[in-house]
């Protein structure tokens, strides 16, 4: 099955820990009505490494805006912001 | 709580391949039957099919963009293949068949692909009319356009070689060069002669639309040797057989990221998904190298002793990878060793170490061929059509696809540079053999169909 029906993304922020990340991404999820399903957070490699499940079903913004949103927002708190369908790692790494 | 669908460390892995690996899904191909556009006129036949490439592929570069953005996957080139323009235009003179090229080209653009493929022949017993009118239309073709590509298949194991077609389209890649002189005979990098041409290639520049194709189909070709060179550097004490297995893997998660987008593409289009080729295709960029995974495997050099072997075993473990993760896999699919587009061989050929002869042994393991190979512009047409017959043998004789795109540049001798910028890239000029092949391809008639073809 192909994801087109699927309206989960996966949100991947990489950077080095500060506070307000977590405010600063969530914040935006919010306006959107998008849904936070899960946040994990670990240090890889050294660097501080964020990855949120979201469903962006209900979302009242093009998924372009929103991913522009959050790159923005990520530049401001000097992180790396990649927001990706999440079939991208599903089709990747399991059959 | 939603449970992750991948690990966080899968997640990353996925990102680092795309961020710093340079992952990247190479081409988007739609095929495009133009049975339906004969004619007995360049206009009749040119007008039919811009009508029709313009119609079918109208959203085929923004809906590869659309994925581009969602999925966050590269997706470096849109491109079209068409049916055979010879079985199109049968009946038209090389004069006309230049005009319908000049229609392609104008299809192509208006709806933003960077090439169309299918200014093809299929001559590999011999020639129709239309077949022989649209080779000699392929010098002023390639010439007065920008975005049409040729090809013409000169030779099957089920059919032998057309050694007239050969010997022809060694005047025919040094006409091109010359009317393309002053951009060092860039129209010869649109030019592929091959022996065993498959029809759902969706690399350029030999991607034709063959006639057992459906009405309108998608092809992938997908990219990745930065994430294979990855893993080969990574493990520099593994024995061969594990790291066969390693690239296995490697090419697994690459093919799949053309499955999804062959998926989902077709999907949004309409139209039947057609195949994945699993091909590893190099840029000119660093770390973006076939030569370099060769070397990372333990060479000093790509070309000198043991390349061939590295080359099979690197081909063949890309394709057990490659062939679990899609449903549909076709092309091309091998490790193409284009000279221009890869900087590691071009740096080979520059130490001295990569030499023709060599690059010619290792098209008998790999896809696809003698690749963007530029030669002196004095060599005759006769040493090009016998380097096209060595070439079409090697296919000929192992069943396999083997392809022929060189560039004798005009004015140019052995150590001088071609350059074509982009992901064509740029080349030294190689040593040919200097001894006539003369007499040989002046016999011309067709090598017969080997034994191998006699499998019923």
């Amino acid at each position: 099955m192909v994801g087109e029906e699927g309206h989960r993304l996966i949100i991947t922020v990489v950077g080095h820990d500060r506070v307000g990340i977590i405010a600063g991404i969530s914040g935006i999820l919010a306006a959107a009505n998008v849904n936070i399903l899960d946040i994990s957070q670990t240090i890889l490699q050294g660097f501080f490494t964020m990855v949120m499940v979201v469903d962006s079903k209900a979302s009242t913004v093009e998924l372009a805006e929103l991913k522009e949103l959050l790159v923005k927002k990520g530049e401001e708190l000097g992180l790396v912001v990649n927001v990706q369908h999440e079939d991208v790692f599903r089709f990747m790494h399991r059959i | 709580m939603v449970k992750y669908v991948v690990s966080p460390e899968e997640i990353l892995e996925t990102l680092e391949m795309l961020r710093s690996q340079k992952l990247d899904i190479r081409t988007i191909t739609m095929g495009i039957s133009l049975r339906d556009c004969t004619g007995t006129s360049a206009e009749e036949v040119g007008g039919k099919l811009y009508d029709k490439i313009t119609g079918v592929a109208s959203r085929l570069v923004q809906v590869g963009e659309d994925i581009e953005r969602e999925y966050g996957i590269p997706i470096i080139n849109k491109r079209i293949s068409v049916t055979p323009l010879a079985l199109v235009a049968d009946s038209l003179s090389p004069r006309e068949m230049v005009k319908v090229g000049s229609y392609l080209d104008r299809a192509a653009r208006e709806v933003g692909v960077n090439f169309i493929g299918g200014f093809s022949a299929l001559v590999h017993k011999g020639y129709t009319r239309g077949d022989l009118a649209l080779i000699n239309a392929i010098p002023e073709t390639l010439a007065g356009t920008e975005r049409v590509c040729a090809s013409v298949n000169v030779g099957t194991t089920k059919a032998g070689i057309n050694m007239d077609a050969v010997s022809l389209l060694g005047q025919i890649i040094k006409q091109t060069a010359e009317l393309t002189a002053a951009e060092d005979g860039i129209g010869c990098a649109k030019l592929v002669v091959f022996c065993n041409a498959p029809e759902d290639n969706p690399f350029m520049a030999g991607a034709f639309h063959g006639v057992g194709e459906p009405e309108v189909t998608i092809n992938i070709g997908i990219s990745g040797p930065g994430v294979v060179l990855n893993v080969v550097k990574q493990h520099p004490e593994a024995d061969l057989g594990t790291l066969s297995n390693l690239i296995k893997n490697t090419a697994f998660k690459i093919t799949r990221m053309g499955e999804l987008v062959g998926r989902v593409a077709s999907q949004r289009l309409g139209v039947d998904f057609g195949i994945v080729d699993l091909s590893l295709a190099p840029t000119p960029a660093v770390g973006d190298s076939v030569a370099e995974i060769l070397e990372a495997m333990g060479l000093e050099r790509c070309g000198t002793h043991g390349t061939t072997a590295a080359l099979a075993l690197l081909n063949d473990a890309v394709k057990k990878g490659g062939a679990m993760a899609s449903s549909y896999v076709g092309g091309l699919s091998g490790a193409f060793i284009p000279v221009s587009e890869d900087n590691g061989m071009i740096e080979a050929v520059e130490a001295g170490s990569l030499t023709l002869d060599k690059l010619e042994a290792m098209t008998s393991v790999c896809s696809v061929g003698l690749d963007m190979i530029a030669l002196p512009g004095d060599t005759p047409a006769e040493t090009i059509a016998a380097i096209i017959a060595d070439e079409a043998a090697i296919g000929l004789i192992n069943c396999k696809t083997t392809a022929v795109r060189i560039i004798p540049a005009p004015g140019k001798q052995e150590g001088d540079w071609i350059e074509f910028g982009g992901l064509l890239g740029r080349a030294p000029v190689m040593k040919v053999n200097r001894f006539a092949s003369h007499d040989f391809v002046r016999r011309g008639g067709r090598i017969p169909a080997p034994i191998q073809a006699l499998t019923n």
